[in-house]
């Protein structure tokens, strides 16, 4: 009780796993007959990646870049990046993770020209928001010196309206969520995006941002907490 | 609740993801389901991170790139297929 905080793995056994990481075989890579049309010149299996994976391209390039313009052109950036390096890919990676990879260091790239912020390490930047906010502020407990009931609620959560799906989504509530995703750390926000948002699986998102397992659902915890938290005003039944 | 092994709502809302995501050891599982049927602010939250990862999920998808950019990749694409080995 009251051990609030896990181990913070230190930057070396990230990096460790990164270079250890579990590397999925061409023959494991659901896009490998795409690839082999692709080397060969098939302009189909061009568009046909061009026309599924841009949306997903320019909602993560959104979420680093702040403006459509900009995150179209990343987008379009990657994909010119991707045929120069087509020949040079050794299909140690997915074509998506490699892809992917391609349009974040892109990204960064212009994010940083313009908000003129110092490069830091995707290992840094992860240690940096691992630690931070609890998914509740702790008045919402009783003391852990409390006789009866030491760290159970003293304001639990009130129940939320149900409603349907297309409701849930009102504009409003759409935009609120919006909002507080955009509001989130980067990495936090990586990572909640490809795994709630575009739904990736979590070794997906491990192989893409380089992060260790534990670190991607501390990072996934943190954004879910404070996305739920964002929600709460609008979803919490008013009391009569 | 006397039971020392019982979570701490505290402790068990900071455990949802690791729990979502199967992730916990047994007996702290064993612990959390242990706790939840008697805990209604607890089984509250949890079912609001339950509905917050829905609705992520069902924000609108509907990026998509400019017919001109798309024209622009497509050109890219024949330009690199008729010069297979550029020059690095
Ligand atoms: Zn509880």
């Amino acid at each position: 009780m009251g051990d609030d905080s896990r181990p913070a793995p230190t930057v070396d056994e990230e990096r460790a796993a990164v270079d250890t990481a579990p590397t999925d075989a061409a023959d494991a890579d659901p896009d490998a007959r795409l690839l082999v049309r692709l080397r060969a010149g098939d302009e189909a299996a061009f568009s046909e990646l061009v026309d599924r994976w841009s949306a997903p391209m320019l909602r993560v390039a959104l979420i680093h870049t702040g403006t459509r313009a900009v995150a179209e052109e990343a987008v379009q950036d990657t994909w010119l990046a991707v045929l120069q390096g087509l020949d040079r890919f050794e299909g140690r990676s997915t074509l998506r993770t490699w892809v992917f990879r391609i349009l974040l260091y892109t990204c960064r790239g212009k994010a940083e020209r313009e908000r003129r912020v110092p490069p830091i390490s995707d290992v840094q930047r992860s240690a940096g928001e691992m630690t931070g906010r609890r998914a509740f502020a702790e008045d919402r407990f009783l003391p852990s010196d409390h006789p009866h009931w030491p760290g159970h609620w003293s304001q639990p959560p009130r129940s939320w309206m149900r409603t349907p799906d297309d409701a849930l989504l009102g504009s409003e509530l759409r935009q609120h969520l919006s909002q507080a995703v955009a509001a989130l750390p980067e990495r936090q926000r990586q990572v909640l995006v490809l795994r709630d948002v575009e739904g990736w699986t979590s070794e997906e998102v491990c192989r893409l941002l380089g992060v260790l397992p534990g670190n991607q659902r501390v990072l996934l915890h943190r954004a879910r907490s404070t996305v739920r938290a964002a929600l709460e005003p609008y979803l919490t039944v008013e009391r009569p | 609740m006397t039971d020392t092994d019982d979570l701490a709502c505290i402790e068990l809302v900071e455990l949802v993801t690791d729990y979502l995501e199967d992730a916990l050891e047994p007996d702290v599982r064993a612990r959390f389901e242990q706790h939840l049927p008697s805990c209604p602010g607890c089984e509250e939250h949890l079912e609001q991170v339950r509905r917050t990862i829905q609705v992520l999920g069902a924000l609108p998808q509907d990026e998509r790139l400019s017919p001109q950019t798309r024209a622009r990749l497509l050109d890219a694409f024949r330009e690199w297929r008729a010069h297979p080995q550029p020059e690095a």
